[in-house]
């Protein structure tokens, strides 16, 4: 087996009263897409921050490469997220940059490249999310796949370990979905990253997911291949992967 | 009543120590590197051009009010002869930096705070962090720094164009040479005038950036959360300007007696 990259134990987060996330384990291995299913609010979002620092679980532990994110100090966390790709849900690109400064804006800050590697590097990074003719534009004036695209070639610019992409897909039409799954699809093995892929667009996990876990009420309640989830026979999942029973059920199933 | 009132003061005292603790973190990190000098620049040019025009208006308006207004009183004395001097002690002592100030921090402070609180609400911040860029030092610092420099060279621009709005004024009342008016303030105006005054603008200035960044650092999520934080970084910096104001000349005046 693949050398075990991410390994969540045990992790909780609550906010005030509301537990988000609840006793969360999950071991993610080199080279793998893991794709974490569940409804908004499930605390999919937070396991993504809590992985980067940026947030804390109030318990558990969060190694990788067998280093414990929680414990590290401002200069091992750097070093860590250097080697680190966030797809944010919104993209987050810098609304005073352009398109080309949010590219190079990474690896200006964080590696020592001459001016011409890091306008190559930019221009080869927009290449292949096949955004060439936008490198001058402001981001507000890219529509939202675009912007998508823009921040995936963003995250990978630094060629990371690893990659967080979170829901890259939702909003955008059923093409551009698949135009930007097959993108992530693509990537991860142009560079062999380690990603999980927060989602629940069924479309963009058929192609990207190697494996897939169902977080519910704060807690991974099944784990295994997409199509072993796909076809159980759990109330909660049939609903969840077949939107059309929740109008005959009023989508009050809870299998768990 | 009692419960509410008690909630208010809960929630002004938590302001008051996350401010400070924000204040805190901005002296730990300047001194610090990497010393972002291109984007403090890029700022301070930016709030220079953003508030030049209201400032110039401003200012001319008010050395033009100002004399306008002095010069009956002063004729019911017989002291039209002094009229120059009090305006300018009257705009290079205080009006030239308070009103400049509270300009600065209506236009530059909410400014800051809306931009920072919509960096955050988008995740902005977040994904300069997760970058491994420090958001504090880059976004922070730099609009700190701009803000505290950039206001006393506003505030000598706002005094030197008050001066002349007044002595546009004086025109339309009487006439005076030029030379005469400059004369009489230079005459009028000493070392005490001019460097308490010019200080206190660099405090005004800090105030400015601290509160309009520590409000947008801080925005709640949503768009809601960008408006207050604009709003209250303009509401919440002009009291403090002329709280510090009534502080800093009490201390001048110890320091230096006219």
């Amino acid at each position: 087996m693949a050398n075990l990259i991410i390994d969540i134990q045990n992790v909780s987060k609550s906010f005030g009263d509301f537990t988000v996330l609840d006793g969360v384990s999950v071991k993610v291995h080199e080279g793998e897409n893991l794709v974490v299913f569940g409804k908004s609010g499930t605390g999919k979002s937070v396991l993504l921050k809590c992985l980067v620092g940026l947030l804390e679980p109030d318990q558990g532990n969060i190694e990788v490469y067998g280093q414990s994110v929680l414990k590290m100090k401002k200069k091992e966390m750097d070093a860590y997220r250097k080697n680190l790709g966030f797809l944010f849900q919104s993209a987050a690109l810098y609304d005073s940059m352009t398109v080309r400064e949010n590219l190079e804006f990474p690896l200006r800050k964080n590696f020592k490249f001459s001016e011409e590697e890091i306008r190559a590097k930019a221009e080869r990074a927009l290449q292949m999310v096949d955004l060439s003719h936008a490198i001058d534009k402001m981001p507000s004036e890219l529509s939202g796949g675009m912007r998508k695209r823009v921040g995936l070639a963003r995250s990978i610019i630094t060629e990371p370990k690893i990659m967080l992409y979170d829901e890259p897909t939702t909003g955008l039409d059923p093409i551009t979905t698949k135009e930007i799954s097959k993108l992530i699809r693509n990537l991860q093995q142009e560079l062999k990253m380690t990603s999980i892929i927060v989602t629940h667009d069924m479309i963009c996990a058929q192609i990207i997911a190697d494996r897939a876990i169902v977080l519910h009420k704060g807690k991974v309640v099944i784990e295994g291949s997409l199509n072993e989830l796909i076809s159980s026979n759990n109330p909660f999942l049939i609903n969840f992967f077949s939107p059309d029973i929740i109008e005959e059920t009023n989508g009050e199933i809870d299998g768990f | 009543m009692v419960s509410s009132t008690g909630k208010s003061l809960k929630a002004f005292f938590i302001e008051i120590g996350g401010m400070t603790a924000f204040m805190m973190r901005f002296f730990r990190y300047f001194l610090l590197p990497p010393y972002e000098f291109a984007e403090i620049r890029k700022h301070m040019e930016e709030l220079g051009v953003k508030t030049l025009p209201i400032v110039s208006v401003t200012g001319f308006l008010i050395g033009f009010v100002l004399a306008l207004q002095s010069h009956p009183i002063l004729a019911r004395f017989g002291a039209e002869s002094v009229l120059p001097a009090m305006v300018a002690l009257s705009v290079i002592r205080e009006l030239g930096p308070v009103l400049t100030a509270l300009i600065f921090a209506g236009r530059v402070s909410s400014g800051i705070g809306a931009e920072l609180g919509s960096m955050r609400v988008t995740e902005q911040i977040d994904a300069m962090e997760v970058s491994a860029i420090d958001p504090f030092k880059f976004l922070v610092v730099t609009r700190i720094i701009a803000c505290t420099m950039i206001l006393p060279l506003l505030t000598m621009y706002v005094n030197f164009i008050a001066l002349i709005g007044s002595y546009v004024s004086i025109l339309l009342l009487q006439a005076m040479s030029l030379q005469l008016y400059t004369g009489e303030i230079i005459q009028a105006i000493g070392f005490v005038d001019l460097l308490p005054a010019v200080a206190k603008t660099f405090f005004f200035g800090f105030i400015v950036g601290l509160v309009g960044s520590f409000k947008g650092f801080n925005a709640e999520k949503g768009t809601e959360g960008v408006g207050k934080a604009s709003t209250s970084s303009v509401v919440v910096s002009s009291l403090l300007i002329l709280i510090m104001d009534s502080v800093l000349v009490k201390i001048s005046l110890i320091i230096w007696p006219i």
